[in-house]
């Protein structure tokens, strides 16, 4: 059904059609409104059976989610920023215990200092959790990833990570189409967990390993990992036979095939990605994009296929590395060795990422240096290195920042 | 079932497996066609008091569920020595995740069944001291407050002994631990810290808290039977006395349990919804130097120059939950 509709209650909805039996939360902006609408779900009765269980932190988030899905329950939970990372020894702890727990990160930036608002460094930091990690680019694909999620995770008795761009989609209005109940239940078939906590049939889970067999257990992990990269896929195939909508897959190519220039993102700036490379088309410039939709494990052959023949790719990475630079771009360059890969950090802690600053970075595309801050302002730079190379005091970088730009009244400390 | 008092300690097999009373009143022990929770062959230390009472603890919890149980463990010992892979002693669904966790991995193994509407199927977590008083308190606490149908079982040795004696928020005043070393004017652990987790599952009043010792094990099996009988948070505090950590004989431990009850130190009790309604009465009184003196981590308050100051200071601890707790007189 097509309704205008919130992108967080699109997203419990299309959870919630996904039968849920254990759904665990913490607030924590943007992730909230989303858990808001799974309790209306569950303590109306909507959804049943499915316990909601509010707890005191992210950690315990994970971990309920981690005892219910090991008891045999189809379990979720969403988190975002500090509460990912919070709950990070339990994320790991998910996937080395092959538990296929769905959970949506509302992506927010890190602090210090704190902001609520967008960017992926908090999926990106967990990269390496033995998560999948899906990008929705619009509420429709972050709905229609979450079916697909349960499916995939399910399968491979591997965790999966939605991610959606905080506020950007979680806090946007606009028409998702909700497919039915009954819809899904014949797409996703109920939850059989490989090792299950079960009375009747005593197992001991998560047992100590050592040195003679870890690196195997790890080596399988990954193997189970790469088997994703067939089945997302083929996940996605299914899903758009029986919904008629493609959302999903690896890669998303737009207007690659002849293209000289190729942006790779993930996630909601796609859109406006897309609107400048039909602007710059018009103009006469060959360019293109390539949307990453999965990320974990990384489409390196996709990848290849898709930007092996352009002279540039620029990378937009709305996460950076400090220290090293891209992290998107990385993966790039391991994939496709013989490209000319370029990193523009954009979009951090919500600054906007407009089409006049893309088109910019487009046609300069072949000059760019390997790395470029998109919009960064450097005499605000140029004038806390001055105050900073004058005293050996270490000082208030950002609020000094903020004091240059006049976003504060009086003057701080 | 209410369980009769027994006039006698626990001394040999006859005791331990209660053989004297009528076949109702009897330890699990004595049944020789009970089912092992945690079977022989696993690699607890010689003596060790979190192997003794985790055996008695959950043996009993099967007894009282019908085998239909799951016990969650946090890292740890209890976790260590019992499950080197490919080895498992657990003869009951067992799920280990982290060493923080347990009590929240309990409430998902709780909500999935309630969920499956497998109201048959009770949930155990258990953990030691670390686990439990310091970095899965958060857990815990959240655990008691939503009143999740767990009993939580923390095996209390008084530090981190898997990691190698090092302090944790149960050790006592004045105990040596590698990270309270007996040196300076303030020798061992400092006092006026530690949790007292014991009185603050109680001020949460759920539906049961207990301390035992694996000095009396009969009456640890009557606290888990009789926690078993409740929904919601439950709580067991049992005292382990750890040969390696406290540095005392592997055949004392039974012996040093009972001197920290008997002494004071331990008070030994049964609460529901927040109310303390029995207490374990100390039946011979002991000063605590009869408890501290068998233990290698109290060593330094009997040196050449012995810190009196120091011991009076325990009495007087020992003293006050003597009149806090009510612990003479008869039961």
């Amino acid at each position: 059904m097509l309704r205008q509709i919130e992108g967080s209650k699109a997203v419990a909805d299309a959870v919630a059609l996904c039968r849920p039996e254990v759904v665990c939360a913490y607030p924590i902006s943007p992730q909230t409104h989303i858990v808001e609408g799974l309790a209306e779900l569950v303590k109306s009765g909507a959804l049943e059976p499915c316990e909601f269980v509010n707890v005191e932190s992210e950690f315990a988030a994970m971990s309920v989610a981690i005892g219910a899905s090991a008891a045999g329950a189809r379990a979720y939970t969403a988190t975002a920023s500090q509460g990912l990372l919070y709950m990070t020894e339990a994320v790991f702890n998910a996937s080395g215990l092959g538990l296929p727990i769905v959970m949506t990160v509302a992506n927010r930036a890190i602090g210090a200092p704190i902001n609520i608002w967008n960017d992926q460094s908090d999926s990106m930091a967990l990269r390496d959790a033995g998560w999948i990690q899906l990008y929705a680019e619009t509420n429709q694909e972050a709905a229609d990833l979450h079916v697909q999620a349960f499916r995939i995770a399910e399968e491979l008795s591997t965790p999966v990570m939605v991610c959606m761009d905080g506020f950007v989609l979680t806090h946007a209005w606009e028409q998702v189409d909700t497919p039915d109940q009954e819809q899904v239940d014949a797409f996703l078939p109920p939850y059989e967990p490989r090792q299950v906590l079960d009375p009747a049939e005593p197992s001991s889970i998560g047992a100590m390993v050592g040195p003679e067999a870890f690196t195997e257990v790890r080596y399988l992990a990954h193997a189970r990992l790469m088997e994703a990269l067939d089945l997302v896929p083929d996940v996605s195939d299914r899903f758009a036979e029986a919904f008629g909508r493609n959302s999903g897959g690896l890669t998303r190519a737009y207007r690659t095939e002849d293209a000289d220039t190729i942006v790779i993102a993930l996630g909601s700036v796609l859109g406006t990605l897309k609107d400048t490379v039909d602007e710059l088309r018009e103009a006469g410039l060959r360019v293109g994009v390539l949307g990453l939709t999965c990320f974990r494990p990384f489409p390196a052959d996709a990848v290849r296929a898709a930007v092996g023949h352009a002279r540039h790719v620029v990378v937009l990475e709305r996460a950076f590395e400090p220290g090293v630079g891209g992290i998107v771009t990385q993966n790039v360059v391991a994939a496709a060795p013989a490209t000319h890969v370029h990193t523009v950090v954009a979009g951090l802690g919500g600054r906007a990422v407009t089409k006049a600053s893309l088109d910019g970075v487009l046609r300069a595309a072949d000059r760019l240096p390997p790395l470029t801050f998109l919009d960064l302002d450097r005499t605000l730079i140029d004038r806390e290195l001055g105050r900073l190379a004058a005293t050996r005091r270490s000082g208030p970088t950002a609020e000094n920042l903020l004091r240059d730009l006049g976003a504060v009244a009086s003057r701080i400390g | 079932m209410a369980v009769t008092p027994i006039k006698f300690y626990q001394t040999g097999s006859f005791a331990v497996g209660g053989r004297l009373l009528g076949a109702d009143q009897r330890s699990v022990q004595s049944d020789r066609q009970r089912i092992n929770s945690i079977d022989c062959g696993h690699r607890a230390c010689q003596g060790c008091g979190e192997a003794l009472g985790a055996r008695y603890a959950l043996d009993a919890a099967m007894r009282a569920t019908g085998n239909r149980m799951v016990a969650v463990n946090a890292t740890g010992c209890l976790e260590v020595f019992s499950t080197p892979y490919p080895e498992t002693s657990w003869r009951i669904p067992w799920l280990h995740s982290l060493f923080g966790n347990a009590p929240a991995v309990a409430t998902g193994v709780a909500a999935a069944m309630k969920a499956k509407g497998r109201t048959d199927v009770r949930v155990v977590g258990q953990g030691g001291d670390g686990g439990t008083v310091d970095i899965g308190f958060a857990c815990l606490s959240g655990m008691f407050e939503r009143n999740d149908d767990v009993l939580y079982i923390c095996y209390d040795n008084e530090a981190y002994m898997n990691t190698g004696v090092q302090r944790s928020g149960a050790t006592p005043a004045a105990a040596r631990t590698a990270t309270t070393p007996a040196v300076g004017p303030e020798p061992g652990a400092v006092f006026g810290q530690g949790k007292n987790v014991p009185m603050i599952a109680l001020a949460h009043e759920i539906p049961y808290v207990a301390t035992a010792t694996v000095a009396d094990l009969r009456d640890l099996e009557a606290k888990v039977t009789r926690a078993m009988e409740f929904r919601g948070a439950r709580y067991l505090h049992v005292l382990v006395p750890c040969p390696l950590g406290w540095g005392s004989a592997s055949h004392d431990t039974i012996l040093i349990a009972r001197l920290a009850k008997e002494s004071g130190l331990f008070p030994v009790f049964e609460a529901e919804h927040g109310e303390i309604v029995a207490t374990s009465k100390i039946r011979r009184r002991v000063p605590v130097e009869d408890y501290l003196r068998r233990q290698t981590r109290y060593a330094h308050l009997f040196g050449d120059r012995p810190r009196t100051d120091v011991i009076a200071r325990i009495q007087a601890q020992a003293d006050r939950n003597i009149r806090r707790y009510d612990l003479l007189g008869e039961d």
